[in-house]
């Protein structure tokens, strides 16, 4: 463990507003955030601490300022002053001060850079709070005032414009076509006007993961499923879950759950991405203000239905093999055992990690970090934990089921130099179909 | 009036009143904050979430071992500290007998041995609680006023207590009159700022944990997360 800080303390802006407007943005939008689960977690820390023990950024660097309730020092102090039972005296005796701009832009590296959002922290904590929420709800304050980093700022004014970080939807069925022709030809629907599966993808396998779309293409079309891409809804990642945007998440929510009434689908099937995962899984009926008329599943469900039914079967591979368990998926999403029954039916012999299942560390990369360049050096050593315990389980495949992961682990591989590289779930399975 | 008149009587009913009203005002003013209901479908198969609160009130009682030597130890320094008050409160006579006094309710005294041994061992867990706190870069770097505040709080009925004591219960028990007033009277008043202080700091989480926890657990059981 290292004690020394793993990235200075820098911050980007976005737009005009001045520091008092920011700060008053921020404020606005922290309010707006607490409900009664947010306050119930507000008013219970008794700062134990016992969070640190959890966050691999504290755990990889040793640094007190990544205990993750710490990231959320601005957001307790917006919260005590302006909606705590006991606001009013604390604001009369200036018992809390309110946060500066100063505090909001040193802030931002806590909640964008050295965050995920994992959740594991959320384990530890002995009074149940669940500090990842509240963190991304934090975010939504600070995307309003226009402090986020850029990089993320830059995929943001993307998605707002395209409808997806990618490519604009019109572009979309050449892309498709392009990826059919790449992939020996694997037939790839698009804009049909009827189909029962909507499928939707992450950016990256847009551009230079096209390999995943195929392999969900290949599988879909033995399994004999009548399926559709669309260009009105087909970016499933999110960005604004993850920057705190709530008008692009809703946004990009709505074009899924709409296209998919629009054709008639029971289903949309999301990529293996666990941020899509939690933003149209857990959260799209919150913005659809009601059920949704639709089944919203991830590509590791659908795999292990399509097995469990019978409606593919997968050659054995024999062979040792880990798993990484996607903090979105697994721990806030509970997929746990439906990767593990895929894995068994590919016949491999798993061996966990230290740490797997909902107390797995995180690759890293989660919560956009992945593409904050400005938190490469953290991410590295969070890597180095990653790297670590796959070694001791000496397996022959390294196995992940989030393509944020893949991406963020392979950076990672080639920046140490390491011999393994992790392996898709999905790629697995559609290269070994029976 | 002398301080022990005053201590028992005007002090403790408004210690007593602020308790009870401010306990009531900051819950009132934490349930009744908006509500957001979760309108995705629960994942197939999982329990109610009446049940999943539950299962991560008491999930929440023992740390998991995934996270290392460290949160067992505060763990069980806490829970040292936390059933050593208990014990001194509701396990010692003469406490019981001024429960009694105020409410009519009453029931059998431990021995004087174990509200000794306890009170050892609660002012040793909360001396190295301190310690962590003053020590630690992590607990430095979030205390904050109010975990100052409680511990001394905290701490000072427990010393105040541990200095009135000079013979066994069954002897104070069997006088009619209390011969050290002061000290006494002392003792009284910081319980009663325990009480009063009890609705402003981290003291509520002797409501609070178990919402806090049954809210989380509520969230992960709907997914289908297994805690």
């Amino acid at each position: 463990m290292s004690t020394a800080t793993s990235t200075k303390a820098a911050f980007d802006q976005q737009g005009t507003l001045s520091g008092e407007e920011r700060v008053d943005a921020a404020m606005k939008s922290f309010v707006s955030d607490f409900g009664v689960t947010v306050s119930l977690h507000m008013e219970s820390c008794v700062r134990c601490g016992l969070c640190a023990n959890a966050c691999h950024f504290y755990l990889s660097t040793g640094d007190a300022k990544y205990t993750p309730i710490h990231k959320l020092e601005p957001f307790r102090r917006a919260y005590l002053r302006e909606a705590s039972p006991l606001a009013p005296l604390i604001r009369a005796l200036g018992i809390v001060r309110k946060p500066t701009i100063e505090d909001l832009q040193q802030w931002q590296e806590l909640v964008y850079d050295s965050c995920n959002m994992c959740g594991r922290c959320t384990l530890a904590c002995p009074m149940g709070i669940d500090i990842a929420e509240l963190v991304r709800d934090a975010r939504h304050g600070m995307f309003k005032a226009g402090l986020m980093p850029e990089r993320m700022a830059l995929m943001d004014r993307t998605a707002r414009e395209w409808g997806s970080t990618a490519t604009p939807g019109e572009d979309l069925p050449d892309i498709l076509a392009e990826v059919s022709a790449e992939h020996g030809g694997v037939s790839i629907p698009c804009n049909l006007e009827h189909a029962d599966v909507l499928v939707t993808a992450a950016p990256a396998e847009l551009g230079e993961h096209t390999k995943a779309l195929a392999d969900a293409a290949k599988i879909l079309n033995r399994a004999g499923v009548k399926w559709t891409m669309h260009q009105s809804g087909f970016d499933a990642s999110n960005i604004g879950f993850n920057n705190g945007d709530l008008e692009l998440q809703e946004r990009l929510t709505r074009a899924l759950v709409d296209t998919a009434v629009k054709i008639g689908a029971k289903t949309v099937l999301l990529p293996e991405c666990g941020h899509a995962y939690g933003a149209a899984r857990w959260e799209a009926a919150k913005w659809y203000g009601e059920a949704l008329p639709v089944r919203v599943i991830h590509m590791t469900e659908f795999l292990d239905e399509m097995i469990a039914a019978g409606q593919i079967r997968v050659n054995k591979i024999g062979e040792t093999a880990t798993f990484h368990d996607p903090c979105q998926i697994v721990r806030r999403g509970g997929l746990e055992a439906a990767a593990r029954r895929v894995l068994a039916a590919l016949g491999f012999d798993l061996i966990e990690l230290e740490n797997h299942g909902v107390t797995g560390f995180c690759c890293g990369g989660g919560g956009g970090v992945v593409s904050n360049q400005r938190a490469t050096p953290l991410r590295r050593k969070v890597f180095e934990m990653k790297q670590q315990q796959v070694d001791a389980t000496g397996a022959k495949h390294f196995v992940t089921s989030c393509g944020q992961c893949s991406i963020t682990l392979e950076q990672g591989a080639k920046q140490t130099k390491w011999d393994k590289s992790p392996e898709s779930l999905l790629a697995l399975v559609a290269d070994n179909l029976a | 009036m002398d301080l022990l008149d005053f201590a028992r009587g005007p002090a403790l009913a408004v210690a007593l009143i602020i308790f009870v009203l401010g306990t009531a005002w900051r819950l009132w003013g934490v349930l009744s904050r908006p509500r957001m209901p979760d309108l995705s479908p629960a994942r197939e198969g999982v329990p109610s979430n009446l049940a999943g609160a539950w299962r991560n009130i008491l999930r929440c009682m023992w740390p998991r071992k995934e996270f290392g030597p460290g949160p067992l130890v505060a763990t069980v320094n806490g829970y040292v500290f936390h059933i050593g008050l208990a014990l001194i409160f509701f396990g010692y006579g003469p406490h019981i007998a001024f429960i009694h006094r105020l409410t009519g309710l009453s029931w059998p005294a431990l021995p004087d041995m174990v509200m000794y041994v306890a009170a050892g061992a609660t002012i040793i867990a909360m001396l190295l609680a301190l310690v962590v706190r003053l020590s630690d870069p992590v607990r430095k770097k979030i205390s904050i006023a109010d975990d100052w505040i409680t511990w001394t709080i905290t701490f000072l009925p427990v010393i105040t207590g541990m200095a009135v004591i000079t013979e066994s219960s069954a002897i104070v028990l069997a006088r009619d009159h209390v011969i050290y007033r002061g000290p006494l009277a002392v003792h009284l008043l910081t319980l009663e700022l325990l009480l009063i202080w009890f609705p402003f700091g981290k003291l509520m989480h002797a409501f609070l944990f178990a919402f806090s926890r049954g809210a989380t657990g509520i969230r992960f059981n709907h997914r289908g997360v297994k805690l």
